[in-house]
């Protein structure tokens, strides 16, 4: 049988007695842009952040590449590498440069040479249109170039799978647009993603598989996005969706 | 004011003001790596080490350096440990230092957001990674300004030096009164060579905290 890129068995995540996810299983295939939406609190932070292993699990097992992922096992770094997150938050490391940013984890992590990695950086941070700000600090740079940022940096760890939770909520309108652009054109250039969204028409024109969550579960899966979006089949979604309406 | 005793007083201060700054310089280069390491020790929450810090932390926070020195100059020898005034002197001030820098360290690594190491350990890198390019160099910049507000006191601290008969500035000022009774001249040079020495430090300060707010923290 074929190996899925991500596997989620079982997967049961609590804060104390909070309990987030109940046995959650999840597949996700290469070439897969699966969008997570749901009300908020629902847990899409929380899945996104046990498969990167930032969260410690209470029951069952996330594979990738057929690998278990898990915070205290000593193949984290490598399991990570296979794994690029970017945050809501703009959380650029304030005390280094762009270029530094995207730099440290290949050259720290990976052992990878200076100018070979400076050389793929640049072109990285070309495709995004931030050649040009490599030596500023993210202090100088608006909300929706940090983001930007923020992805190359974590693509530059050439990842498997690239979670992106909420990138664009804490940025004005205005910027959302050239963000969720470099978002598209890695999905048409086959990346596999995983996003967590409040931009509908965003989620619509990049979904190969949309997942509603609803209380840590998913109530309705479809790999046709677009009939997802028009006529969703449960009452729940629904009801969601129309949430989005004026 | 007379100028001619002013004129004369001078290599005495002079001198002073060397061996000031020799025990000065001294004990904050001490102080800092004590706070730096006993703050590591607190950030990391190593315990039992972590407990017996956090005593000498409150003991030397909470104690004048006129009592510490005594304890060092005049108690230590009881116990069969004697040290030379100025290396009294430099001990007091690295212990008395070593407690406040602590705490501003302490607080600078507190103060970093969570999200800093998790988008570094979301990269693969390691605790101890993460913590070296990361967590420490931002840590180490936001306190600044409290680092150099801590180099300030201590250089004031140490005019209790003379209680264990060092002859630093305060010691100089008195001895001087006490023998030719030129209080105002004495006095006012006393003003001025602290501001020689502190003044220097302040500005140095004022400047790294205008270069940091520049490269740091966004948002
Ligand atoms: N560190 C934490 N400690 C305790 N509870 C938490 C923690 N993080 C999240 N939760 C709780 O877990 C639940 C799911 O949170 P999560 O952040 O995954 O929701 P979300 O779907 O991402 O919501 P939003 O759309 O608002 O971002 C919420 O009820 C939240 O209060
Ligand atoms: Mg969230």
């Amino acid at each position: 049988m074929k190996q899925s890129l991500l596997e989620i068995k079982h997967l049961n995540k609590a804060y104390g007695e909070n309990i987030i996810l109940k046995s959650f299983n999840l597949k996700v295939e290469k070439g897969d842009v699966v969008v997570v939406i749901g009300p908020s609190g629902c847990g899409k932070s929380t899945l996104l952040r046990c498969i990167n292993a930032l969260e410690d699990i209470q029951g069952g097992e996330i594979l990738i590449g057929g690998e278990p992922i898990s915070r205290n096992a000593k193949n984290i770094s490598t399991m990570r590498q296979k794994v690029g997150m970017v945050f809501q938050s703009y959380d650029l490391f304030p005390h280094k440069t762009i270029l530094d940013n995207v730099l440290l984890a290949p050259i720290k992590v990976q052992k990878r040479k200076r100018n070979e990695v400076e050389k793929e950086a640049l072109e990285l941070l070309g495709k995004v249109g931030l050649a040009d700000r490599k030596n500023d600090y993210p202090r100088q740079l608006s909300g929706g170039q940090k983001q930007r940022v923020a992805i190359v940096r974590a693509l530059i760890m050439h990842p498997d799978i690239l979670l992106l939770d909420e990138i664009t909520a804490a940025l004005d309108p205005e910027m959302v647009r050239e963000v969720l652009e470099v978002v598209i054109s890695l999905a048409k250039s086959g990346s596999t993603m995983m996003i967590v969204t409040h931009e509908m028409a965003f989620a619509k024109a990049i979904a190969t598989r949309v997942l509603f969550l609803e209380n840590g579960e998913i109530v309705e899966e479809s790999k046709e996005p677009k009939a997802f979006f028009e006529s969703p089949q449960t009452e729940r979604a629904k009801k969601f969706l129309k949430s989005f309406e004026y | 004011m007379d100028w001619n005793v002013i004129i004369s007083y001078l290599p005495r201060y002079k001198d002073a003001l060397l061996l000031t700054l020799r025990i000065g310089w001294q004990g904050v280069l001490f102080a800092l790596i004590t706070g730096i390491l006993c703050a590591l020790v607190i950030y990391l929450k190593i315990p039992v080490l972590r407990q017996i810090i956090g005593i000498y932390i409150e003991v030397f926070r909470n104690t004048p350096l006129l009592v510490q020195l005594f304890f060092i100059y005049f108690a230590l020898p009881k116990i069969g440990l004697q040290l030379s005034p100025e290396a009294c002197g430099v001990l007091g001030l690295s212990l008395l230092g070593g407690a406040y820098m602590a705490e501003t360290i302490r607080s600078g690594l507190e103060n970093i957001a969570v999200i800093q190491s998790e988008s570094a350990e979301s990269l693969g890198m390691s605790k101890s990674q993460t913590f070296r390019y990361v967590i420490f160099p931002q840590a180490l910049s936001s306190s600044v300004p409290g680092i150099m507000a801590n180099v300030i006191f201590l250089l004031k601290e140490t005019s209790v030096f003379s209680t264990i008969s060092l002859m630093d500035l305060m010691f100089t000022a008195k001895d001087l009164i006490g023998m030719y009774a030129k209080t105002i001249e004495c006095l006012t040079m006393l003003v001025v060579f602290y501001l020689i020495m502190i003044l220097p430090v302040s500005i140095l300060g004022n400047i790294l905290e205008r270069r940091l707010r520049f490269a740091e923290f966004g948002s």
